[in-house]
């Protein structure tokens, strides 16, 4: 292991918000005057919170359609799920891929992967570190993709507005999902990377 | 007290002494690999045009429509404005606030902040209200999402051209230098900004 001291060490803090390195005991950053804490308040609390209420509204956003079509008189809903299929059945498969690894793989990896972090990192366990903090950089990266679908939806419903031959509303659905987006993110960055590292000193 | 020499990780909380780069080179933190800091490539004038350009190309990007479809004799084409509006009816509300703000405010104010605090570098002066725009700049920089939205037109397209004529706007082509011209001033660490530019106090001490 590498033998950088680490700033709790040293009786340094870090700015969350400007980088500044400031000696412990001050209140607020001198240069950017955000309030200095060694840690993110709350974390383990608050990223367990945020991960929960995603968890919950991710049933509805699954179950509920996303978005009304009616096309000659024919209307039908449509789930997240149902879309995808219908890209894979209509030869878009690399389409198809796209939506499913935006809709739901990304963020069933996010609720995987934030509930290993907080729970080894509230055990302080030393297993894996370096691998888990790179999941964790992995889950900032991709979260905020899932915002895909919402775009979709809210283009399409845009543009079909052809009265009796053809038309696309939003449904109840989307709300939900781009909520579980939402509170995902929040999750994410709520949650402390420096915990993974604490007890590493020795 | 302060220590400007030293850089703390912000994903492991390591402590470490800065050194000078070279061109392209990432300074990574020897404990968790994150990055600590870039060479920056681009100079304060380099940041401001760009910062400009991507301020003409949002106005383009946000008028023009993005995709305009054709069917039986009728076509309609919709911007990324009146996209969020069609999102936005009854409960959609809450989502297209959502929107909104992702694809729309968030970029426009990095677009603001960005260019009025670099107006005011040029003649190596700190804006009024820097500390304020560079917190800001920090908060806001995960809730950007234009390539997210673009993303979302080319499967749009995609999904609409099975029975329409679909064809890309203006709005598109536009969207897609707006994604590369933010990526570039204000995805990469913006904080730089903080040691280019001395603080008041310490200009007024050293006259």
């Amino acid at each position: 292991m590498t033998a950088a001291p680490r700033a709790a060490q040293l009786g340094l803090v870090g700015c969350h918000t400007c980088g500044l390195v400031c000696a412990a005991g001050q209140a607020q950053c001198p240069r950017c005057g955000s309030h200095l804490h060694p840690r993110k308040p709350d974390s383990l609390a608050r990223s367990w919170a945020f991960l929960i209420a995603a968890l919950i509204l991710y049933v509805p956003s699954n179950v509920l359609p996303v978005m009304y079509t009616s096309m000659l008189g024919r209307g039908e809903t449509s789930t997240i799920l149902h879309g995808v299929v219908e890209f894979w059945k209509s030869g878009s498969w690399d389409i198809a891929l796209l939506i499913f690894i935006a809709s739901v793989a990304v963020p069933s990896t996010k609720f995987l992967v934030l509930a290993t972090l907080l729970v080894s990192a509230r055990r302080q366990s030393s297993w894996a570190r370096l691998q888990r903090a790179r999941l964790y950089r992995f889950i900032e990266l991709i979260g905020y993709w899932s915002m895909l679908d919402v775009v979709v939806v809210a283009l399409v419903c845009a543009l079909v507005q052809f009265h009796l031959l053809g038309t696309a509303e939003p449904r109840v659905g989307i709300v939900f999902f781009g909520l579980v987006v939402v509170l995902t993110m929040f999750a994410a960055m709520s949650f402390d990377p420096r915990l993974i590292w604490d007890g590493d000193e020795e | 007290m302060t220590h400007p020499e030293l850089v703390i990780c912000e994903y492991c909380d390591s402590v470490w002494r800065r050194s000078e780069l070279g061109d392209d080179e990432i300074a990574r933190c020897g404990r968790c690999r994150a990055v600590l800091y870039r060479a920056s490539r681009l100079d304060l004038d380099q940041l401001l045009a760009l910062t400009v350009a991507a301020a003409i190309v949002f106005v383009i990007a946000n008028v023009s429509p993005v995709i305009r479809i054709a069917v039986s004799g009728m076509h309609n084409e919709a911007n990324l404005l009146q996209s969020i509006a069609a999102l936005s009816h009854g409960s959609g509300l809450v989502v297209g606030l959502v929107a909104a703000a992702t694809l729309f405010v968030v970029p426009l104010l990095q677009i603001v902040l960005l260019g009025w605090v670099l107006v005011f570098a040029r003649a190596h002066r700190r804006a009024p209200g820097f500390a304020f725009a560079m917190r800001w700049l920090h908060r806001i920089r995960p809730w950007s999402m234009t390539e997210v939205f673009l993303l979302g037109v080319l499967v749009a397209i995609v999904k609409l051209s099975g029975m329409l004529n679909v064809i890309a706007g203006p709005g598109t082509y536009a969207t897609v230098i707006l994604t590369g011209l933010i990526t570039l001033i204000a995805k990469r660490d913006v904080r730089t900004l903080w040691d280019r530019l001395p603080a008041d106090e310490a200009v007024v001490f050293g006259e």
